[in-house]
């Protein structure tokens, strides 16, 4: 009982903590200004690389897929960077890291809470690219024909499974100097090449598309696509044998494999920081 | 001569501000060599996400000197990164360390600080762009149709000079900020990107959103380039070739003067506002 009051704890004033750090060096305007303009930006790059070679044609299958697989990935940087960060953060900005590592808390749970505040901004940032590319660039979508129990289902468990993805960022962080940006960012923008986000699968060299086809995030966004535009994902063969229930469980299978290697990656770099002394390190070059 | 015989001997003028910049340098490229997980973070992955550009291009069936408009834009994105991170922002975060006090009373030049810096980072960035350009022209059998190599390396130091100039004018703004610099930083990577034509040619955005976008000294940079290396390079450029780097002269000068006038000036208000030492965390 004790236990599990912790966790929570620690989740919950994490969170909260992460929160107020997001977002309190200014107003709100600013702060929804600045969550927007970097996504939309994003978007507006590959909006501008197909309409060049398309010549605009926005209602072709190929248009929407690229569409929604950027907007949805926006989740991966963003949870990503937010759990992996925090080491950097506490220990060599706020040097706080010590201090949280004798608390009593679950230093996973209090990472994930950490991670919270970007996945609120996240997911503020994937409902506006979205609502524009159904708005201006007629990104097929019917309200009624949206599966929202596999949609919402989908969304949940890609959010664990990226999560805990940040848990075994967060492990590798610990052993690392700071390195100028944010490394979880810099890691989603690799795992754009192998995810199928921006492209199916089959555009990849033979050789390579095994890597997509062993992470999680590949089948998170077309369950995503599926939910959100049926016709667009039926037009790519990539996964069009599998049915939905398959794909959810390939999502699950996968999404566990990759968190018991999280889990236990963040656990042994834990036990070297430890070993070497790097927990209240700080760089700087 | 040993590096701390070197510091023993106290140097003025000219031969400060050289030491400076070499101190300064100095640990980027040390550790560089030290933190091997840069390698993997700075080189690596960052070609994996210029390859994925290259294959929404495959996937929508784009001609191939696009491939290597995304390989030449991908390489040059380190630079603007390394402006962005290890110069703007950096100044914050020597704040937020307490070195920067330390940079302002000891009698070295906040210029040579800031050019040691760009030196340094420099080193690692070129390896990052030498990388994804020779990796990617490999991977992606980029055909370049050279038309003066030496055009070419004065373009691109010019663009270098215009950049840093820049990064360096940013990095005096950054002194007066606080924790909104990351944020700053944060929000200037894909929306320069954008104006810039990074991954296509910069004339897509119209005139006046391509003369925005030359505010930023990469966009001419790269346009002169690409329209240097390949066959469509000059039919998909914004403006002559010549017209660019009389453009790009100008923004080094410009850019260059005001880093040192705004260094001075600014350094002054945060004296002044007490805000060097200003922690708010």
């Amino acid at each position: 009982m004790m236990r599990k009051s912790t966790i929570l704890r620690s989740f919950i004033s994490a969170s909260w903590l992460g929160w107020k750090i997001e977002s309190n060096w200014t107003d709100p305007f600013l702060f929804a200004t600045y969550s927007i303009i970097k996504p939309l930006a994003s978007a507006t790059i590959l909006v501008i690389m197909y309409s060049i070679i398309a010549d605009a044609q926005f209602s072709n299958p190929m248009f929407a897929y690229l569409y929604l697989g950027n907007a949805f990935y926006q989740y991966v940087p963003a949870v990503l960077s937010g759990i992996s960060w925090t080491i950097i953060e506490d220990r060599e900005h706020y040097r706080t890291l010590k201090y949280i590592y004798i608390a009593p808390l679950k230093i996973p749970m209090y990472l994930f809470g950490r991670g919270v505040a970007k996945f609120l901004t996240g997911s503020f940032a994937v409902f506006i690219t979205v609502l524009a590319g159904f708005l201006f660039l007629k990104v097929p979508f019917a309200i009624n024909e949206v599966n929202w129990g596999l949609f919402f289902l989908s969304l949940f468990l890609g959010i664990i499974m990226l999560a805990l993805l940040g848990l075994l960022l967060a492990g590798i962080t610990l052993l690392t100097a700071r390195h100028s940006y944010f490394i979880g960012d810099v890691l989603a923008s690799g795992l754009f090449l192998f995810t199928g986000a921006i492209f199916p699968l089959e555009i990849l060299p033979a050789w390579l598309r095994p890597i997509g086809y062993a992470l999680p995030i590949t089948y998170w966004l077309e369950l995503i696509r599926r939910s959100l535009v049926g016709s667009v994902a039926k037009a790519f063969p990539t996964f069009s044998s599998l049915s939905n229930s398959t794909l959810l469980l390939i999502l699950v299978a996968t999404s566990l494999v990759s968190g018991i290697l999280g889990y236990f990656v963040f656990r042994r770099c834990d036990y070297l920081a430890r070993e070497r002394g790097l927990i209240d390190i700080a760089t700087n070059y | 001569m040993l590096m701390i015989d070197r510091i023993k001997n106290k140097h003025s003028g000219f031969r400060l501000f050289l030491m400076t910049v070499f101190g300064r340098s100095y640990p980027r490229i040390v550790g560089m060599q030290r933190e091997k997980s840069w390698l993997f973070f700075d080189v690596f992955i960052p070609f994996l996400s210029v390859a994925a550009y290259v294959f929404v291009y495959r996937a929508i069936g784009a001609p191939e000197d696009y491939i290597g408009f995304v390989v030449v834009g991908g390489g040059m994105t380190a630079f603007w990164l390394n402006i962005l991170w290890s110069m703007s922002s950096q100044l914050y975060w020597e704040k937020e360390q307490g070195n920067l006090a330390l940079y302002i009373i000891s009698p070295a030049s906040m210029m040579a600080i800031l050019l040691g810096m760009a030196l340094g980072g420099l080193f690692a960035t070129l390896l990052r762009a030498t990388a994804i350009l020779v990796i990617g022209s490999l991977v992606f059998n980029v055909s370049y149709q050279l038309a003066s190599f030496w055009q070419l390396l004065g373009i691109f130091m010019l663009s270098m000079l215009a950049l840093y100039g820049l990064g360096m004018m940013s990095a005096s703004i950054f002194l007066l900020l606080s924790r909104e610099a990351w944020h700053i930083s944060n929000l200037a990577t894909e929306p320069v990107y954008l104006i810039s034509g990074m991954y296509f040619p910069v004339k897509n955005l119209g005139f006046w959103g391509a003369s925005i976008g030359s505010i930023i000294p990469l966009t001419l940079g790269l346009d002169a380039m690409r329209q240097s290396v390949f066959a469509s390079g000059p039919s998909l450029g914004f403006l002559s070739v010549n017209l660019e780097i009389t453009i790009l002269i100008l923004l080094s000068v410009i850019y260059i003067a005001s880093a040192k006038f705004l260094l001075a000036y600014i350094e002054k208000i945060a004296v002044k506002e007490g805000r060097l030492t200003e922690n708010r965390r």
